[in-house]
């Protein structure tokens, strides 16, 4: 079967007809279909429809649940199946009323594991909540099958274990699942399992005439994974009692198909950052069309995308400790991206964007899916007023640029994670956590060894022996050992990267995917903001070193005054921007795994604390142990010019060096945004507009009072679905650790 | 008395100070500058500045650049900006320098509808380049905002009010004695001023806080209302609830505070008082 016969076979389908035709028909084109068949909406969002009674029932039972889990950190595990898309029997909440079907294990809530990632992170994770670790799985994935992890540290260098156990790189996805892969789960609702496995096998056929080197084995290899992976898909949608094979002709199949291709996904990866993609506006053509015929009324409409986005809040994988420690809050990041504006400048608002937007009301705010709006000022007024209104009254969407995302990937372009855009089925990132770059700070002024332990991690170079501090001499050590930051820590992606392709390997997600995509290396900075401070200290204040009787720099004083990162100021703002643009230009001094696209971001997931907690005095005053600010924001307290200013401190940071996102996380307590809650939605459409036309990138925006937050850490039960954004999702705000809550409320509440 | 005679209105007789201090007039404290920097300043070329901060939702409307000028004539008992109070505490700034970051933030008043304000201290203290910086501010099509009490009205020129878009006016009591209690200086030149930006039609946002105790009472507030419920070019009146948050600037500058102890408007009494305004037809938050 030849591609266009393999697509062709589904758009045969008699359901389907009436869909505009086009080159989508002839390859696999999910922007072709909907660029043709969507309907933009203009309007605000009085249509909208509450939930029915059938929805509020499936949600109560599950929120019956839910203070157990958060009790026992979870509410069930599955702890002898290792997990794959057939692996478990079908599972339901409630059988006889879900639109809906599917659950990653035969019961909702009940985690799986997953070993292939290391068999480590299972056994802490059983052992952590109380389950038994069974020995012949343990010598299944100790003897007899390697792991991911086990891999990684046999191609690991000296030098990166250092940087790892010393904290100066954290969080690397080398014993767990790199995630930040999108399958494009539209394919299976448009075309059918079967079209999209003939255009593999026909890909095959491509492969089998290239002469056989490593490269191509590898893709053959993987190819008959994927197609392994979608057939085992169309046997875990039978077990529903739904044939996947063929394309979804109704609004409920396209939802459930669509439903069915993630759920493979997560039944099988444990990655950190699930995400969704970018589907609205794709499910609206399938139910536009049966809202016109009068098939489906608004009430029907909406109660499909409640009971999907059910699904997708009680995606749950079986995490350690130290993972929560990173990645606070149990997050998924099942990111959805909606809206935008299309390349031909009409907007890509349906109906149905509204609608997702629309069950942070119906089924209350929550964390996931991470409900990101592309933010243009070109988008409709009702729609912006609507968006503006759900962050006022939820806390829980986030925005990003979509003149920046569109004018690099297009308009089918979605975010993975929290701030990592990739057109969607055509592009991957191999996933890198982030350095810690104040650490790196600390180590040039100390000759390459650790300020907490004394230890030469670094290569050994002259510690600064200055009595006061000069930038002249403290910048060039520290670019110096940026570069040898640089170089340990691509090697360290490169070994993951290459571990995970091959034990790890994304099956489904990457079935999901065309057959030639773009990789990038997704590399990372932590602690800018300090960095920068630190830097504006030496060079506009007074620092005196204080050494201990070793010799070691341990702790600053300063005198007089300093520029500080957050105030729009250009003195200390272009020192951001120097450093970020350096370290991403030594990034790309070295060659990556599989010719990744070398990128960084500056974001930090929750992984300020961590990074804080292992970091000693720094030379802007910040004291040993505090947390960095998150991702690219300024040090809590000290953006004190507003908001805004502190807003396009951050947006002086450019894209173009670091296309893998910048992220900013603002509180601003409610009547900071005006009196009357027209008003204050006016606002916060104003500042969005404001921030992206002056180039920001991402912005997480939380409308809450500081006191709102301390009666929730005093009085959790009160507040179960208190949803906060964090650093480019958001989390139940009662599931974060103490620690982590202390850090949330100790930042910058802007008042105005 | 300053060498220089500034041109300034007197402000009236010496007056002793909550600070301990007491101050003659507006001379007395420009004389406190270097000569040079006291012509710059009364040519406007040049301001005293505390700080600026981009601020939404309050000083007017949209996202709006506030540009808090140094040096005050009045000793409000409830004062959160203590700091502000001496002209010679504050950054000597350039016109150009503040006509610049005014341009680097049009786009964001474009957003939302904001523009700049000038508040204080009290801005008319400075009125050469207040009028200065509304008139570039004009050129460049952007709305400005007076944040003032209006006690100085009478510095504040024709061409001045000619570049004003809205005054954000302190109406700080009703009754002169109250008035006088509050702030040390006299209620009349307030009222001026208020009935002169009246017959311009310049739009007012009159502001009134709220202290309990101290200008609470029931014939005070009616007393405010009435003065502002003759002013037709009134749009709203904002009843500001007196907080603590200004204590530790105080204790900073060594001021004995005299509201220390003191406690915020229970809800209560801010419905009574927002009723005694709206009694008179006027939109109240």
């Amino acid at each position: 079967m030849t591609i266009t016969e393999g697509v062709r076979s589904g758009t045969d389908d008699t359901g389907r007809a009436d869909f505009v035709a086009g080159p989508w028909q002839d390859s696999i084109n999910l922007r072709d279909f909907i660029q043709r068949n969507y309907t933009p909406y203009l309007g605000d969002s009085s249509f909208l429809a509450g939930a029915t009674a059938r929805t509020t029932g499936i949600w109560a039972k599950l929120s019956e649940m839910f203070p157990e889990e958060r009790r026992k950190g979870v509410y069930d595990v599955d702890a002898t199946t290792p997990s794959s898309i057939t692996a478990h029997a079908p599972g339901y909440i409630d059988q006889a009323n879900e639109v809906i079907v599917g659950l990653q294990t035969d019961a909702p809530l009940k985690r799986a594991i997953m070993p292939f990632g290391g068999w480590r992170m299972v056994a802490t994770s059983l052992e952590t909540y109380g389950y038994p670790v069974s020995p012949e799985l343990e010598k299944i994935f100790t003897d007899y099958r390697k792991t991911h992890n086990t891999a990684v540290f046999d191609a690991y260098t000296p030098a990166v274990r250092r940087a790892r156990n010393s904290h100066l790189i954290t969080g690397l996805p080398d014993a767990y699942g790199r995630g930040r892969i999108i399958g494009d789960y539209r394919r299976v609702a448009l075309y059918g399992v079967d079209a999209l496995i003939a255009v593999k096998k026909n890909d095959r056929a491509e492969l089998d005439m290239e002469p056989s080197t490593e490269d191509i084995i590898r893709a053959r290899e993987e190819n008959s994974e994927q197609i392994r992976a979608l057939k085992e898909l169309v046997q875990m949608a039978a077990s529903y009692g739904s044939d996947i094979s063929k394309p979804a002709t109704t609004a409920r199949e396209a939802v459930q198909w669509l439903y069915f291709a993630y759920l493979g996904a997560v039944k099988e990866q444990n990655g950190a950052a699930m995400s969704f993609g970018r589907n609205a506006a794709f499910l609206d053509t399938f139910i536009e069309r049966e809202l016109v015929a009068g098939t489906l009324t608004e009430e029907g409409a909406q109660e499909l995308i409640d009971d999907l986005v059910i699904k997708l809040r009680i995606v749950r994988f079986l995490r350690t400790p130290e993972y929560d420690e990173i990645f606070a809050g149990d997050p998924t990041w099942v990111t959805e991206s909606l809206a935008g504006i299309g390349e031909d400048g009409r907007p890509l608002v349906t109906k149905t964007t509204f609608r997702f937007l629309q069950t942070l009301y119906n089924i209350g705010a929550a964390p996931e899916p991470n409900l990101t709006v592309l933010w243009s000022d070109a988008l409709p007024e009702g729609f912006k007023r609507f968006c503006a209104q759900v962050s006022i009254d939820t806390s829980a969407i986030q925005f990003e640029s979509d003149e920046i995302i569109r004018a690099e990937m297009g308009d089918d372009a979605a975010i993975a994670c929290c701030v990592s855009p990739m057109r969607v089925g055509k592009q991957m990132q191999f996933f890198g956590a982030r350095v810690n770059a104040v650490k790196a700070l600390l180590y040039s002024i100390n000759g390459g060894k650790d300020e907490v332990s004394g230890k030469q991690v670094a290569p050994s170079t002259l510690p600064n022996a200055e009595e006061v501090l000069t930038y002249e001499t403290v910048f060039p050590a520290y670019l110096e050992t940026l570069e040898w930051l640089a170089e340990t820590y691509v090697t360290a992606l490169n070994c993951i990267h290459y571990m995970h392709d091959k034990y790890a390997y994304e099956r489904l997600e990457m079935a999901l995917h065309d057959k030639d995509i773009i990789r990038t290396l997704a590399c990372g900075i932590a602690g800018l903001s300090v960095v920068a401070d630190s830097l504006s200290a030496i060079k506009y204040a007074t620092v005196r070193p204080v050494r201990d009787e070793t010799g070691l720099v341990i702790d600053y004083t300063i005198e007089g005054e300093f520029p500080q990162f957050g105030n729009d100021d250009d003195r200390v703002d272009t020192i951001a921007v120097d450093v970020m643009e350096r370290f991403m230009t030594m990034i790309r001094k070295h060659p990556t795994y599989r010719g990744a696209i070398h990128t960084q971001s500056i974001l930090t997931i929750t992984s300020n604390v961590v990074y804080g907690k292992a970091t000693g005095n720094t030379p802007d005053g910040r004291r040993k142990g505090e947390s960095f600010a998150p991702g690219a924001n300024p040090m809590n307290g000290r953006d004190t010019h507003g908001m805004l200013a502190s807003a396009l401190s951050v947006a002086k940071l450019p894209y173009s060096e670091a296309q893998d996102g910048i992220s900013l996380t603002n509180t601003v307590v409610p009547s900071g945004l005006g009196h009357t809650k027209d008003e204050q939605i006016t606002s916060l459409v104003g500042l969005i507009d404001a921030f992206t036309s002056a180039t920001g990138y991402h912005i997480n925006v939380n409308v809450l009072n500081r006191d709102t937050l301390e009666d929730a850490m005093a009085h959790p039960e009160n507040y179960p679905q208190l949803t906060i954004r964090v650093s480019g999702y958001a989390v139940n705000f009662v599931r974060l650790t103490r620690e982590q809550q202390m850090d949330v409320i100790s930042r910058t509440f802007h008042s105005h | 008395m300053p060498a220089v005679n500034l041109g300034l209105p007197s402000a009236g007789a010496a007056i002793a100070l909550v600070d301990g201090s007491s101050v003659s007039s507006e001379q007395a404290e420009l004389a406190e500058l270097h000569h040079l920097e006291m012509e710059a300043i009364h040519n406007g070329s040049v301001a005293s500045v505390h700080s600026w901060e981009l601020v939404t939702a309050v000083d007017g409307p949209g996202t709006r650049m506030t540009l808090f000028l140094s040096g005050c004539l009045l000793r409000c008992q409830y004062c959160h900006n203590p700091d502000t109070w001496k002209m010679k505490d504050g950054l000597l700034t350039t016109l150009d320098d503040l006509v610049a970051r005014v341009k680097r933030y049009k786009g964001v008043f474009d957003s939302t509808g904001g523009g700049l304000t000038i508040s204080g201290g009290e801005p008319l203290m400075q009125p050469a380049f207040v009028t200065r910086l509304f008139e570039e501010c004009h050129k460049l099509g952007v709305h400005t905002t007076l944040d003032t009490s209006g006690f100085l009205g009478k510095s504040a020129s024709d061409t001045l009010l000619d570049n004003l878009d809205l005054v954000l006016l302190d109406v700080k009591s009703g009754i002169p004695e109250t008035y006088k209690e509050v702030t040390g200086r006299d209620l009349a030149p307030t009222i001026a001023f208020g009935d002169r930006l009246s017959e311009r039609n310049i739009p007012v946002w009159a502001r009134f806080v709220l202290v309990p105790g101290l200008t609470d009472a029931v014939d005070n507030v009616d007393a405010v209302a009435e003065i502002v419920s003759r002013w037709p070019n009134v749009q709203r009146v904002e009843v500001l609830p007196f907080h603590q948050m200004g204590e530790d600037k105080w204790d900073r500058l060594n001021i004995p505070y005299p509201l220390h102890g003191s406690h915020p408007p229970d809800e209560a009494l801010l419905v009574r008082v927002r009723a005694q305004f709206e009694a008179r037809g006027l939109t109240v938050f």
